[in-house]
């Protein structure tokens, strides 16, 4: 029995895999990388998610169009936004939230002008809730060190703000069904059917 | 006397037998080592230090790669706990293949440490009517809710009270983790789980070489061998590290969240102390460290 045991111990050490090329796995982040906060702080300057192409500053345009502070349905410019425009759409229009006078500027109900680097604190206004849970990572998303350097994300990362209701997602395949697993290797499948 | 004779002889010839065996075989030395390797937590640091030394060179013959094997021990004053919101999950799944990428784990056999249950909203927490093999075109499906569920890190772990040779037992820090040089097969430690965390590699474990994460933890995500048990160790490679498991990061809706206890700062302790927390099958008194939470 022994010289069995030794036989077949000998056997499972001495078998190797095939070689195979040298590649470095990349560990899976395809969050982007945004500005850096450590916990416990009121002020988050997290870095804001690129504006649309060629729509920034929007002065160079609005400075020579008269404002117009009634509320209407756009239609010349900016109509792929009122196409899909659902945040409490009923109640609300660009103005509740970009300023009529200085349009590279977000506006508080305040009247408190805001840079588009904190639109958190105007989406607070109403979602104060959610504000109050992000500030302590609770709602959204944190990566980095759980005890040390952590990277944010803002509301306006995961959000659209004209429709922040999120879109359906593909799920990721199920997992084979226990009846369908063959605890074979392929090798071993390719041996058996040689 | 000849009784004694023919012991003698017996003890002789089985030593020749074994020299013979040992030198057809082609066994050298350190696989000999690693056949009677004592249990890890017997282990001095000197060592743990050669053992490591001895498996990145097996890897690194085994998959042509350099493997950087840590044992590095758990961090004082840290219990690690985590926390899913069942109001975000939105089932997508991308936890499972984040893990299978970060652990190691054999795509074929598939061994998956996470499992996504998909529960219809009106029946509620019932395992017995839930779904891990949902696959719509789109998630969440209307009307249902999704727990994923992985080891659940108990304070008080059935499986490893079952083990009968103590190759799974309870870190410092809380992590659940399995030697797998010790662990003997026996599944006794899935029969007492009442998570069904705990997966068995009835097959040798395949994972494609050019996919392997050659930053490994000993009693982590490490490869595998044919005939042992393995689960989540909350990525214990990451977070020893400091850093956060691979299912937070990836979770799309942040559904995930993950810290130390013993950090009343930290957003842990703000879930449990602010918000309605539940842990899965209470009155079996496990006690998890895995805490399911409803963010709204």
């Amino acid at each position: 029995m022994l010289v069995l045991g030794l036989f077949i111990f000998g056997y499972s050490c001495s078998s190797q895999l095939s070689e195979a090329d040298n590649h470095n796995p990349e560990i899976n982040n395809s969050t982007e990388q945004i500005a850096v906060k450590t916990a416990g702080i009121t002020e988050i300057a997290v870095e804001a998610p690129p504006l649309t192409d060629g729509i920034f500053p929007c002065n160079d345009c609005h400075s020579e169009i008269e404002a117009n502070p009634e509320r209407r349905e756009l239609v010349d410019m900016h109509d792929d936004i009122t196409a899909i425009f659902n945040h409490d759409s009923d109640n609300r229009w660009c103005l509740d939230c970009h300023d009529l006078n200085n349009r590279d500027s977000l506006r508080l109900a305040s009247g408190q002008l805001l840079d588009f680097k904190e639109s958190y604190k105007l989406c607070g206004q109403c979602h104060g809730l959610k504000l109050r849970d992000w500030k302590v990572g609770v709602h959204g998303k944190r990566t980095g060190e759980w005890n040390g350097k952590k990277e944010y994300l803002l509301c306006v990362h995961c959000h659209d703000p004209h429709s922040p209701k999120f879109e359906l997602l593909t799920p990721e395949p199920p997992p084979v069904m226990q009846e369908n697993i063959s605890y074979l290797n392929r090798k071993q499948n390719d041996h058996e059917t040689e | 006397m000849k009784q004694n004779k023919t012991r003698r002889s017996f003890l002789k010839n089985i030593s020749l037998a074994s020299m013979a065996a040992l030198t057809a075989t082609g066994c050298n030395m350190k696989e000999l080592d690693e056949f009677f390797q004592r249990n890890f937590r017997t282990l001095s640091d000197k060592e743990k230090e050669d053992i490591i030394k001895n498996l990145e060179q097996k890897y690194k013959q085994k998959y042509n790669k350099e493997f950087q094997v840590s044992a590095q021990p758990a961090m004082e004053q840290v219990e690690f706990a985590y926390a899913l919101d069942l109001s975000r999950c939105v089932g997508c799944r991308k936890c499972v293949y984040a893990c299978v990428d970060e652990n190691n784990q054999s795509r074929a056999p598939q061994i998956h440490w996470i499992q996504v249950l998909q529960m219809e909203k009106e029946k509620g927490i019932d395992f017995a009517h839930s779904d891990v093999h949902y696959n719509p075109e789109k998630v969440p499906e209307k009307g249902h809710f999704y727990l994923p569920v992985a080891c659940q890190q108990c304070r008080t772990p059935q499986c490893t009270t079952v083990c009968p040779v103590k190759a799974t037992w309870q870190e410092p820090d809380g992590i659940v983790v399995i030697d797998y040089n010790w662990c003997i097969g026996c599944r006794y430690c899935m029969a007492a789980c009442p998570y069904g965390a705990r997966h068995f590699n009835w097959g040798e474990p395949e994972v494609p070489e050019e996919e392997l994460n050659t930053d490994v933890h000993y009693l982590g995500n490490r490869p595998r061998i044919k005939g042992v048990v393995e689960k989540c160790t909350f990525c214990i490679q990451r977070v020893r590290k400091g850093k956060y498991p691979s299912c937070v990061e990836i979770c799309p809706v942040g559904a995930r969240k993950f810290g130390n206890l013993l950090d009343p700062e930290s957003e842990i302790r703000y879930i449990l102390e602010n918000k309605r927390v539940l842990v899965l099958k209470e009155e079996l008194n496990t006690q998890p460290r895995f805490y399911y939470f409803f963010g709204v």
